[in-house]
């Protein structure tokens, strides 16, 4: 489903991403396991080409898509949820979702305001309040509604668990898996080692910029973990 | 006795929504008071009420044995209070030891001093600040380049630059590795216990919290639900419904 | 009663005219972050095109209304052509150069208009059907002003539903507030944005055309215009369509009846408005505080660094350079000369508070025109010798600073630059209104230095020490715990009040200083020119300064001094073609989009390696 090879990255004059690799099947769900500031979200954000790469290259479905814009990326059916959540706060949830509308893709069920209340519940009651007045797990919910909305066959997610309460955690947990049995890719990048096993097939640990193990989540060795993502 | 912080009633709304709603605590020296709860629950609105960015409508907050309503965030800092935040804030156009410095000449009153340089001023002090947390090989990187964990650090240093008695910390750990916030925290801990300061802080990471914390709050809706020492925080059936969940109760019951 | 009523019915007229003005800038601000200095050249052109076009049109009943909207057709258009040449290319660039865009693209537009309108005021034509007047209890209205007032609500109607009721409304306000978010999600941001541009100009084109029965079109229109359209937006709070209106009104009311009561109130009027309403509600009537905090003006990461050996040399053979120029330079050379020092003097205080002290000033022309008035009266009333008058001018000024800094101070970003703006124009209006005392628009004459000092190489050598000595002291300032502080404030907010620093205050002094600083160029100038009018408080002397730190890179400590040296030189050089505004402003286009760090920062990034010192690791 998509493609990154050897991806190289730059803020200004410092590079971020050295070389990156990484491979998602369809209907997977990968995680990138990390400390902060190695490179997992400027990864996802050159993806989306939001901070394209220096050199590198990504393909999605076999489309090359390291020079486009972020909207044409998301055209194509890649969705990006980033990690600051990033509602807009003074839009309503309905005008929220409107936003992140985009034509039903073929192949899969289209999304729609009436089937994602069924998915996140929460958000039905409060369809007409604006973002802003949602508590942080809402509006967690919200944008994760909201890409789908674009009708995605592969989501970004940035750090879903960050700043919620754990029950707030599971419940997440639950709602992806449920993304995953419609045929929705996921890749994410997490912290939590516990909600990341939980949920994820397979998961790549990196490190200042590059990718140092991969393997299934299952068999992840205890050894690699420690070494990477808890010095 | 040794109370470095003691609120009583805090309350405080935003346009008819309490966001803090008649909480009361005590803080005493060397202590580590962690507040959990929900998103939304009034954690960062006790900071800020605390720490005198915001006013409180009702209730009382005495700092080493000082009122405070109503005081702005710089003379809250005068009695002794050292703050870091959920999402580091320093001066990114100066270099650690620039930043530390910049705290201490705070302390020092001479923020409007116009005939020395900076360069020559407080720099022993402020190496020492450095060394405490560990970040003295870092001292002339500009903040604005450095990892995350170690831009913790650098606020950690500026917060103890007053010699603080009390140390507000949003969310210290966010955003380490499992192994760095244990090590952080042991860091914390220590730095704490020999310079006699309370700390009162947030944290989404419940092994941080039930393994460093002396007593837990537990906030929700803008109310105190719950208060006691971790086993008891654990033990209580609302705090489990609302915050913990079934698999984080089960899994902190295993540790 | 009735006359009452119709002075009320008149200020909203008036507050339509304003309203539709102010409704494109509003919008476009709001969606794009782009404070756009040229809607005033905008609503000028479309005051012309309409003229033009309603006289070529054959003359019937529907002739000025078909010419009234194609020209703000016309002029969407050209905000189209603007939007996707230039400031599609200066999106990523730092938000003061798309104003220093604007301003280039403001010269263009005035001297285009002069070749093709003619200099001559043009006497708007009547709109058939409404030019005659209704009788309101008691009192005579004109039937056009009437129609006016419809007509801004309607628009007000039309936007509202278009921003409410439509997908490309929910957009545009989605991306008021997060613009990578909206294009994360699919969304064309480029053609979104041209589309607000269009809109954003067609209906101040609209309402330069819907004004001219009333006004007519002249070559001033453009900065008479944006002024108050900036106050407008301002107090409505930016980005806000309704705010605009009610602070449209209400400005438009107040000045209605303020006349009644004090006829000289006029020109201060709306800026007295702006001011309390910002002191009150920081953030406009509607207004939010900013959801992002502005990038500081300075390069954040870049650390201060002593000079190098090598830069004290070019410093000290600069010096050289200024001790041996009276030897080669003639006297013309001289007076050149004389002038890049005080501008560059000058142009380092609004540096001084613009990069460290992190507030960006658009009426920095208050305390240099204030130093230039503060002098020219001490000499022209007391008799004061020019060495007192020198001293005192800094402290009269910086006195001056202390006041207008305490209000503004207390915002921030792009409603603090406002805030000067408004008061430069307060003082502008009272030097240009109270004549008896400031001599108004004659301004004060015969100014000269003491006897001692008025040979022009003697007077050169002391506006040489005075200057130097003046942008050494600031630029010893930011080494200091006082220009620590400065840059800790600017840096953060949140991390500056959490280790004790009174933020507010720090910010009012460093404002006071960078006044007196001004005021002490402005000083010196008046004894150099003799003379001094209202002009040197005026607007476009505001943008003048502005221009030369952008010219020379906000992010140097050299950069305001080049600025004022390239500015002036320039300006000498292109003043003696006829159309030279125009070519100053394809410069300052040409500038930014090659430049985008500034002159004296695109030659130090070139430098950086040879002026740093080696460092030990």
């Amino acid at each position: 489903m998509l493609k990154v090879h050897a991806l190289n990255t730059f803020y200004g004059k410092a590079q971020i991403l050295f070389g990156m690799n990484l491979k998602i099947l369809a209907g997977e769900i990968v995680v990138l396991l990390g400390r902060n500031g190695v490179g997992k979200t400027t990864a996802f954000k050159s993806i989306m080409g939001i901070a394209p790469p220096e050199t590198g290259e990504i393909t999605f479905k076999g489309i090359p898509i390291h020079h486009l814009p972020p909207h044409k990326t998301c055209n194509l059916g890649l969705g990006y949820v980033p990690e600051d959540r990033r509602i807009f706060t003074q839009l309503t949830v309905m005008e929220n979702l409107e936003v992140g509308k985009q034509p039903p893709r073929k192949g899969y069920r289209p999304w729609t305001a009436e089937r994602l209340f069924e998915l996140f519940p929460n958000l039905a009651e409060r369809q007409n309040l604006i973002g802003g007045a949602l508590s942080g797990g809402e509006q967690q919910m919200l944008t994760i509604a909201r890409t789908l909305m674009g009708n995605p066959e592969m989501i970004i997610l940035d750090e879903p668990s960050e700043g919620l309460a754990p029950v707030i955690v599971e419940q997440l947990a639950r709602t992806i898996k449920k993304l995953k049995n419609e045929g929705v890719s996921i890749l994410l990048a997490e912290q939590n080692l516990n909600f990341a096993r939980l949920i994820c097939d397979r998961a790549y640990i990196i490190h200042q910029g590059r990718v140092f193990h991969e393997s299934p989540i299952d068999t992840l060795s205890g050894e690699a973990y420690a070494k990477y993502c808890s010095v | 006795m040794s109370k470095v912080l003691k609120v009583r009633n805090l309350t405080k709304s935003f346009g008819g929504v309490c966001a803090v709603d008649d909480v009361s605590f005590d803080l005493e020296k060397g202590r580590l008071l962690a507040m959990i709860g929900p998103n939304g629950a009034g954690k960062t609105t006790c900071f800020n009420l605390i720490n005198g960015q915001l006013k409180p409508d009702r209730g009382s907050i005495v700092i080493m044995g000082k009122q405070i309503a109503g005081f702005k965030p710089h003379r809250v800092w005068q009695l002794g209070v050292g703050r870091t935040f959920q999402i580091t804030a320093t001066f990114a156009s100066m270099s650690v030891l620039e930043n530390v410095q910049m705290a201490r000449l705070s302390f020092h009153r001479r923020t409007l001093s116009i005939f020395q340089k900076v360069r020559n001023l407080y720099v022993d002090e402020s190496m020492e600040l450095l060394k405490l947390v560990g970040i003295e090989k870092q001292r002339d990187h500009a903040c604005g380049v450095l990892a995350y964990g170690d831009l913790k650090r650098v606020e950690l240093a500026m917060a103890l630059a007053n010699d603080p008695r009390l140390l507000l910390m949003d969310e210290p750990t966010a955003g380490m590795g499992p192994a760095e916030r244990s090590r952080l925290m042991e860091q914390i801990s220590g730095i704490v216990q020999t310079r006699n300061i309370g700390v009162l802080f947030t944290e989404h990471d419940m092994d941080v919290v039930f393994t460093h914390a002396h007593r837990i709050i537990v906030l929700n809706h803008g109310k105190l639900v719950a208060e006691g020492t971790p086993q008891e925080v654990h033990a209580n059936a609302q705090v489990q419904e609302i915050y913990l969940g079934a698999a984080e109760t089960a899994r902190l019951e295993k540790r | 009663m009735g006359f009452y009523v119709a002075q009320f019915l008149t200020g909203w007229a008036d507050a339509s005219g304003l309203f539709m003005v102010a409704v494109g800038l509003t919008l476009i601000f709001g969606v794009m972050r782009i404070v756009n200095f040229a809607h005033g050249s905008f609503y000028m052109v479309g005051a012309y095109t309409a003229y033009y076009l309603i006289a070529w049109l054959p003359s019937d009943g529907v002739s000025f209304w078909i010419g009234v909207l194609l020209a703000a057709l016309i002029v969407g258009i050209i905000g189209v052509i603007v939007e996707m040449l230039l400031l599609r290319r200066l999106y990523h660039a730092p938000e003061l150069f798309l104003l220093m865009g604007t301003f280039g693209i403001i010269l263009i537009i005035q001297d285009l208009s002069r070749w093709l309108f003619g200099a001559e005021d043009l006497l708007g034509p009547r709109c058939p059907g409404l030019d005659g007047s209704v009788w309101i209890m008691g009192s005579l209205m004109p039937q056009y002003d009437l129609a006016l007032i419809v007509a801004a609500l309607l628009i007000l109607g039309a936007i509202w539903m278009v921003l409410n009721r439509t997908r490309w409304g929910v957009l545009v306000r989605a991306a008021t507030e997060d613009r990578e978010m909206l294009s994360a999600l699919g969304v064309n941001q480029g053609r979104l944005f041209t589309g607000v541009f269009f809109l954003g100009s067609f209906l101040t084109g609209l309402g330069g055309a819907l004004q001219l029965p009333k006004g007519g079109a002249d070559l001033l229109m453009d900065l008479n215009v944006i002024a108050s359209a900036f106050v407008v937006v301002v107090v409505g709070g930016m980005g806000s369509i309704p705010g605009a209106y009610l602070a449209a009104l209400i400005i438009s009311e107040l000045t209605a009846f303020g006349i009644l009561v004090l006829p000289q109130s006029t020109l201060v009027m709306m800026f007295l408005v702006m001011a309390v309403v910002l002191v009150i509600r920081p953030y406009g009537l509607f207004g939010k505080a900013e959801l992002a905090p502005h990038e500081p003006a300075g390069e954040s990461g870049a650390v201060l660094k002593p000079a190098s050996v090598r830069l004290k040399w070019l410093g000290a053979a600069l010096v050289l350079g200024i001790i041996l120029a009276p030897l080669f330079a003639g006297d013309f050379q001289l007076v050149l000369l004389i002038e890049i020092a005080i501008l560059a003097l000058a142009s380092m205080s609004l540096y001084f508070m613009m990069g460290p002290g992190g507030m960006v000033s658009f009426g920095h022309a208050a305390f240099f025109g204030g130093g230039a008035y503060a002098a020219a009266l001490m000499v022209y009333h007391l008799q004061t010798p020019m060495e007192l008058a020198l001293l005192l001018t800094p402290l009269a000024v910086g006195l001056l600073a202390l006041i207008i800094g305490w209000f503004c101070v207390r915002l921030s970003g792009v409603y603090l630059a406002m805030l000067t703006l408004a008061f430069a124009q307060i003082c502008w209006s009272i030097v240009f209104q109270w004549e008896e005392f400031t001599g108004g628009d004659d301004g004060i004459l015969s100014i000269w230095p003491s006897d001692w000092a008025e040979s022009r190489i003697v007077f050169y050598y002391l506006t040489m020490v005075l200057c130097t000595g003046g942008i050494l002291a600031m630029r010893h300032l930011l080494f200091t715990p006082f220009g620590y502080t400065m840059r800790a404030c600017r840096d953060s907010a949140l991390r500056s009040a959490s280790i004790g620093i009174y933020q507010k205050r720090h910010q009012w002094f460093a404002f006071a200083v960078a006044g007196a600083f001004a005021g002490l160029a402005g000083g010196i100038y008046v004894f150099s020119k003799g003379s001094v009018f209202p002009d040197e408080m005026a607007i476009s002397r505001s943008f003048d300064f502005l221009l030369m730190v952008l010219l020379g890179g906000v992010e140097t400590l050299s950069g305001p001094i080049a600025g004022a040296a390239a500015f002036t030189w320039l300006h000498d050089q292109i003043s003696r073609f006829e159309f030279w505004q125009l070519v100053l402003g394809c410069i300052f286009i040409i500038l930014v989009v090659a430049f985008p760090q500034g002159i004296a920062g695109f030659f130090s990034s070139k430098t950086e390696r040879y002026f740093s010192e080696p460092t030990d690791e």
